[in-house]
């Protein structure tokens, strides 16, 4: 007697699959498609005839400064926000592996702020450091420092830093925890023994045993500043001052929506595209070696 | 010269476990200690607590006459052989064996002949630029020890090295550790639940139970004189037939000189022979009901005729009594053993 369901035809397993592929084409391929298809056309100012232009808006793309610049501050971006919220992960990572009696509460509210929303991440900073209002701006001014994020470029990267920073810190703190927790505690003992100070058997032991968790979540990492930030900035700065906090993601956003440049927006969606796919396949070859020790 | 000495050590974990419930051992310079027991008899804790990886909430232990209940693994001057190994996954096999000798800062060329001069005593020199899971657990093993010797340390620590070995390895690099140690005559406390790796390879064998000493000395000498009940049941393989004798006696067992009160009589299985016509100290019969023959000889198991307390009976060569027979058995009087039921202590 066979035990198996067996479903006879071939509709039910379709049927079963529609609704998660129904949901992968509306909300990305169908979009992914448009924006390719986009990408080759202008309209005119008013929207009311096309032209199909081939390559066109990439070349136009290409040509301006202003694009150059968004990848420069998307470039300086990722990689301060990249390295803050590893390297402050980790080292609550570490403290949380040593002190694990507390590490539930401890666990639970470095946790939190995965949970924010991002808009709503870039609103609590941008209150905290309003110029006039904000109780962190404040308390820098009494220190007798100029902060203005609404004037001045670097003070606004500095809050927007700081802000997908702060939000991204938990993610990457629970995989180094189960990084460190993976880490044998005989292979720490034996370096002990063998006269490695904690700060060496840090460097020399530990580190290197969890360079795949680290490479694993840069890659996450830079995925997350390049798309998800969109939210904080939108919400903090609105890539401002003078276009001082302008990602990419930022420009297609504002170029397509506000400046009505749609091909010119779409030709953008597509150059990230590209970008992310690339670093997802780097990802994936990397996931397929698994371990590099 | 290098000894060991633990007085009153204790063990209270955080949880208010108290794991060694005061240890007091010596181990002289060049010795092989051996420590074994049951399971959770506290043998690791007293092990890591000598390393420094425990911190001793009791008592003091001394290596070369240097207490050092508050000094850093480091500063032992110790190496440790881990159960499984503890190799650096990430280092070659080269680098793991220096690795303790760069982190103390001896210099290059000299870190190059001492890894070298070990890797050849171990055989490892083939794999010195591999990565350790690319070797085979026997190799692994044999890097571990390496690692522990390049560096010339005043003990060697060994946790159950060779317990993820399969048999016929385990008993190779049991002779080879037991040569190795000979020569280098290193310190060494060595914790094993094997009583076949405990007797073999000790100058000293403790045994220990629920975090107490029951016995130290040298392995023959706790088999001929096992100093508690325990003990008794512990060593030997298969165990000592113990037998608890009422005051007045058994039904079909005769003991020529049996102490006065309710005891606890002690006769190894191997010591147990077929009485034909021979007399002796102690004669016995019981019912047999199974038998293991392995060769070399044959274990007869059975049951006492008085109370039913299970016999053992190791015959040498082949024998093949039919189940259900009654055998008389015999002994001699030099080879009984006497405890108190009570205390469990060994009686004169
Ligand atoms: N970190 C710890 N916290 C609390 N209790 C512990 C800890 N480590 C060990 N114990 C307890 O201490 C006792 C002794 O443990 P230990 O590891 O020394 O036993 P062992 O003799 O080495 O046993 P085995 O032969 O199984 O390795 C056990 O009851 C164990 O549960
Ligand atoms: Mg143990």
């Amino acid at each position: 007697m066979e035990k198996r369901v067996v479903f006879h035809g071939k509709l039910l397993p379709y049927l079963l699959l529609a609704p998660q592929l129904l949901i992968t084409i509306v909300f990305f391929y169908w979009p992914a498609g448009q924006a390719v298809w986009q990408s080759f056309l202008v309209q005119d100012a008013f929207g009311l005839s096309t032209e199909f232009v081939w390559f066109e808006n990439y070349a136009l793309l290409f040509s301006k400064p202003e694009y150059y610049k968004s990848m420069w501050t998307t470039a300086v971006f990722s990689t301060l926000v990249a390295f803050l919220s590893l390297s402050i992960a980790l080292l609550f990572a570490v403290q949380a592996d040593k002190h694990i009696k507390f590490a539930t509460g401890y666990k639970t509210l470095l946790i939190w702020p995965y949970a924010v929303a991002p808009a709503v991440a870039g609103v609590l900073w941008l209150f905290m450091f309003q110029p006039s209002l904000g109780l962190v701006s404040q308390a820098i001014r009494a220190l007798g420092f100029q902060w203005n994020p609404l004037l001045d470029q670097d003070h606004a990267m500095a809050l927007v830093v700081m802000a997908a920073t702060w939000k991204q810190i938990s993610y990457n703190f629970l995989f180094f925890l189960a990084g460190l927790q993976a880490i044998p505690k005989s292979v720490i003992e034996a370096a002990a023994i063998d006269g490695a100070t904690p700060m060496r058997r840090f460097w020399t032991i530990i580190f290197p045993l969890l360079s795949p968790t680290t490479f694993f979540l840069l890659v996450v990492n830079v995925v997350y500043v390049f798309f998800d930030t969109f939210g904080i900035i939108d919400a903090a700065t609105q890539g401002g001052p003078a276009k001082g906090t302008e990602t990419m993601v930022y420009k297609v956003f504002s170029d397509g929506r506000s400046g009505g440049d749609l091909g010119g927006s779409a030709a953008q969606s597509v150059v990230l595209m590209v970008i992310v796919i690339a670093l997802t396949a780097i990802q994936f070859r990397y996931v397929e070696r698994k371990v590099q020790y | 010269m290098s000894d060991v000495r633990l007085s009153e050590v204790r063990k209270v974990y955080a949880g208010g476990v108290e794991a060694v419930k005061g240890v007091s051992l010596t181990i002289a310079d060049g010795e092989f200690c051996v420590l074994v027991g049951p399971s959770g008899c506290g043998k690791s804790t007293l092990l890591r607590m000598v390393a420094g990886l425990e911190t001793i909430s009791g008592g003091t232990c001394a290596i070369d006459g240097r207490v050092v209940n508050e000094i850093e693994p480091a500063e032992r001057d110790i190496a440790m052989v881990f159960q499984n190994y503890a190799l650096y996954p990430h280092m070659s096999v080269y680098n793991n064996m220096a690795y303790g000798l760069r982190n103390r800062g001896t210099p290059k060329d000299e870190i190059d002949a001492r890894v070298k001069e070990a890797a050849r005593i171990l055989e490892v020199e083939p794999f010195l630029e591999r990565k350790p899971k690319a070797l085979s657990g026997g190799q692994r093993q044999r890097v571990a020890m390496g690692r522990a010797i390049v560096r010339k340390p005043k003990v060697f620590l060994f946790d159950e090295p060779l317990s993820n070995l399969d048999a016929k390895l385990r008993i190779q690099m049991r002779v080879e550790i037991k040569k190795l140690q000979r020569a280098l005559k290193t310190t060494s406390i060595y914790v094993t639940h094997d009583q076949l790796e405990a007797m073999t390879l000790a100058d000293q064998l403790v045994v220990m139970n629920k975090g107490r000493v029951e016995q130290a000395g040298r392995p023959l000498e706790l088999y001929e004189r096992p100093a508690t009940l325990f003990v008794a049941g512990f060593i030997g393989a298969p165990p000592m037939n113990l037998i608890t004798l009422p005051p007045e006696g058994l039904p079909g067992l005769q003991l020529a000189n049996k102490p006065t009160g309710k005891v606890v009589l002690g006769i190894r299985p191997e010591h147990l022979f077929e009485q034909g016509s021979k007399s002796a100290d102690l004669s016995l019969e019981f019912t047999v009901q199974a038998v293991e023959a392995v060769g070399a000889e044959t274990y007869i198991y059975g049951a006492l005729g008085g109370n039913g307390t299970e016999i053992i009976l190791r015959e040498p060569g082949k024998a093949s009594p039919a189940l259900g027979t009654r055998l008389k058995v015999g002994a001699s009087a030099a080879n009984l053993h006497f405890f108190d039921p009570e205390t469990s202590q060994r009686l004169a």
